[in-house]
């Protein structure tokens, strides 16, 4: 130690300051490795601290698919946020999962949002989710359009048909029932799928049920307030008086159900029907496309028939045009005659004869329905049972004028308005026929056969003889007849004597004629001769010409 | 024992200085001050200049990152239809967890253990040198520092996994591995433990042992 003190002291003076300002900066320089290092860990931290977002909850009836710390939530395939835990409510009865959402992802932190587990789903109306098969389940989201911020939802168990802010509008179908839609069901115009349902519920007094639509922009243009709205679900096979009928909208419409809208020919109506319009659901395009009804009327009808083959929902006609529809057919008795009628109610739509109706009211200054059919019953208007179908044997009613039919009282304020009936043509010829049956069964055809068959063997015997003798007789007769023909033929042929025999007798004949007129005509001139004779000079008498050269040329 | 080494000399002790780089052995010059090797150049000092500090500045660094080089993800593993990301401990459970325990036990010896025990040594080493007093032998704490410096390599494993993976699973859209920042931080702390155990000095320890001789033999001679 001693040994080095001495260049140290010897060197003291000289190199103090340097070693000073040397030493600091090598210090200052080293502790920047920290320190950039914890501006580092500091600025992860920050980052980390920005970019996480709210921490929202969402319960789920069940946690199929959801994995703590691997779960995803996704809007339009993008990731928004990740689930950090799972777990029971207080009441074990849904999964609350705690989402962590991104920074960028705060707005989905608000009212109205939606979450849904977007699994594979394999339905009626095709297939989705596919890539989750193997990926896993992610949560759907949907943002509301609020502002107000939540923290709490209820997560969805079907992914939702619509997404927020699509352009389009929603319409309102009442309906008697649900038929096969659901929501997703599509809605056709012209066979285009331009709209789904996206909700239902029951009326309030359970009465119907309320069918929400939604029509995407910009095909929502073509519902007007004339548009009318059916069921496209499955296949519309009906049996009725007018035969079998096949309607579908499309095949997929047949499997999964459907909405079909259209309007009726004729209108012209451009406007566009105002947001949340209510349109009536009809179960068939012909019913939808029929023009307005108006008010309906209802009808009673009493027929002392057996109603086999009418059915609740067949036809009403009026001379051929479909009035409405029968709606209940029941048994009455008439303790008065001890006997069953038919008790047939129906409604009809006087609006559907179109203008006869509106003539008929113009012309009586009346527009009361039971006072109009007053006047038709009057007229002869009756109600009868006809046969539509004769294969199927459908009934309908049919409106019709018997103007030979018997006066019957009518009570035009009754609320089912009573029609008189006439017993049905087929009816009518039903017992006509039985009546020629009834008259056949009284003819004793056993006797007839007993007597029949007693002059058969008669006739039987008859001929037997007819046969054994007379037959042997007839033929020699017609042996002798032929003999006598063959005679005459020969007698008559050209060749044959008589006939030269009678050529020469008729030219004889002819020369008799001829010398007869000769000497006719000699008497005509010379009448004195009948007593002196001829005188011998006296020309000849000459012959006349011959009337035909045929006699001429016989005389050589 | 410290007795026993007391007698031996040390180059400070003789007032000679050798040359870090060439070995040239030379007079001291005084107490500070900086010399240069007459033979090549390279300046002398004793000791490791600011040994202590330096150490200390690079291990902080080190165990600061250390925790995002934890926290962050280090690697994806994307496959047809899912990507998984995986810290160094969730890599090592799922190892676990998916029936290689050998190789999760590797894995966490050498990228959670070796990391956090290279920390302990050091610092414990570090504030043994500061205090002066230490309980420990000085050949024994020599004997750690000279684990720490060859252990220290070793924490790379992961990081070479990372980047070996990186380059052979490269499947397209089949199977994919890629690195995620984790593993930069990661790196980071290896290296930084590395450079803080190259430069503490350890004959920091003897000076300090051979100073406690001293005074142990100059209170004996009292």
């Amino acid at each position: 130690m001693t040994d080095s003190h001495d260049p140290t002291t010897r060197d003291d003076d000289l190199p103090e300051p340097a070693k000073v300002r040397k030493r600091r900066w090598t210090v200052s320089l080293i502790w920047l490795v920290p320190l950039v290092a914890a501006l580092i860990g500091l600025s992860l931290v920050v980052t980390a601290w920005l970019q996480a977002g709210p921490e929202i909850v969402i319960s789920f009836q069940d946690a199929q698919g959801i994995t703590a710390g691997k779960t995803e939530v996704k809007y339009k395939n993008v990731v928004i946020g990740k689930v950090r835990g799972l777990r029971l409510s207080d009441d074990r009865s849904r999964v609350m999962v705690t989402v962590d959402l991104d920074k960028n992802a705060g707005s989905f932190a608000t009212e109205g949002s939606r979450f849904w587990v977007v699994r594979p789903r394999i339905g009626l109306g095709g297939v989705s989710g596919l890539g989750t098969l193997f990926s896993g389940s992610y949560i759907g989201a949907d943002t509301g359009g609020s502002q107000n911020e939540d923290r709490y939802f209820k997560g969805l168990e079907t992914p939702p048909p619509l997404t927020h802010n699509e352009a389009g509008s929603s319409y309102l179908l009442s309906s008697k029932d649900l038929g096969s839609l659901d929501i997703g069901s599509p809605v056709y115009y012209r066979r285009i799928q331009v709209g789904r349902v996206v909700a239902y519920h029951l009326d309030a007094d359970g009465k119907g049920v309320t069918v929400q639509l939604f029509i995407k922009a910009p095909n929502d243009k073509f519902v007007t307030d004339n548009t009318r709205f059916w069921n496209a679900s499955g296949v519309d096979v009906s049996l009725g008086a007018g035969g079998l009928k096949v309607n579908t909208e499309s095949l997929a419409t047949v499997i999964s159900g459907g909405v079909a809208f259209g309007t009726p020919p004729g209108n012209t109506a451009t406007t566009q029907a105002s947001e949340d319009s209510r349109f009536t659901l009809f179960s068939n395009q012909a019913l939808a496309m029929h023009p307005p009804d108006g008010a309906p009327v209802r009808l009673k009808m009493l027929f002392h028939q057996s109603v086999r083959g009418l059915a609740v929902g067949a036809q009403v006609d009026f001379l051929g045009i479909d009035l409405g529809r029968v709606t209940n057919i029941s048994l009455d008795f008439d303790p008065k005659t001890k006997r069953f009628p038919a008790e047939v109610t129906a409604v009809i739509y006087p609006h559907r004869i179109g203008r006869a109706n509106q003539r008929f009211i113009e012309r009586t200054g009346n527009d009361n329905p039971g006072a109009l059919l007053g006047i038709l019953v009057k007229h002869g208007l009756r109600a009868q049972l006809r046969n539509g179908n004769l294969l199927t044997g459908q009934l309908y009613v049919a409106l019709d004028f018997f103007p030979k039919a018997p006066k019957v009282a009518y009570n035009g304020k009754l609320d089912p308005l009573v029609v008189p009936t006439m017993p049905g043509s087929f009816d009518k010829l039903q017992q006509q026929v039985a009546d020629i049956v009834d008259k056949v069964h009284k003819i004793p055809f056993d006797d007839l056969g007993a007597h029949l068959d007693a002059s058969l063997r008669q006739l039987n015997a008859l001929l037997a003889q007819f046969n054994n003798e007379l037959a042997p007789e007839a033929k020699s007769t017609l042996e002798q007849a032929q003999k006598t023909l063959s005679t005459a033929t020969s007698a008559l042929s050209g060749d044959s004597p008589l006939r030269q025999s009678l050529g020469q007798t008729l030219q004889e004949l002819e020369r008799a004629a001829r010398s007869l007129r000769v000497l006719t005509s000699y008497l005509s001139r010379h009448p004195e001769s009948l007593l002196r004779g001829r005188r011998n000079n006296d020309p000849a008498p000459h012959a006349p010409p011959p009337p035909s050269h045929q006699p001429a040329r016989s005389q050589p | 024992m410290s007795a026993a080494h007391a007698p031996l000399p040390t180059a400070t002790r003789l007032g000679l200085i050798g040359c870090h780089v060439c070995g040239q052995v030379c007079r001291c010059v005084a107490h500070g001050k900086v010399g240069a090797c007459p033979r090549c150049g390279a300046s002398l000092h004793r000791r490791k200049p600011n040994s202590i500090a330096r150490t200390w500045a690079l291990l902080i660094a080190a165990i600061i990152l250390y925790l995002p080089a934890n926290i962050v993800p280090i690697m994806r593993t994307a496959s047809l239809f899912s990507s998984t990301d995986n810290t160094i401990l969730s890599g090592v459970v799922e190892l676990w967890v998916v029936g290689s325990p050998d190789l999760a036990v590797i894995v966490f010896i050498a990228s959670i253990m070796v990391p956090v025990l290279k920390f302990i040594a050091l610092a414990w080493l570090l504030v043994s040198v500061q205090r002066k007093r230490a309980r420990w032998p000085a050949r024994q704490r020599t004997r750690l520092y000279g684990l720490v410096e060859a252990m220290g390599y070793w924490s790379m494993l992961d990081v070479f996994v990372v980047t070996l993976l990186t380059g052979v699973v490269q499947l397209g859209p089949l199977a994919r591995v890629e690195p995620l920042p984790g593993v930069i931080w990661f790196a980071l702390v290896v290296v930084l433990t590395m450079l803080a155990s190259m430069s503490f000095d350890p004959r920091l320890i003897w000076d300090n042992a051979a100073e406690n001789a001293v005074k142990s033999s100059g209170n004996l001679h009292d």
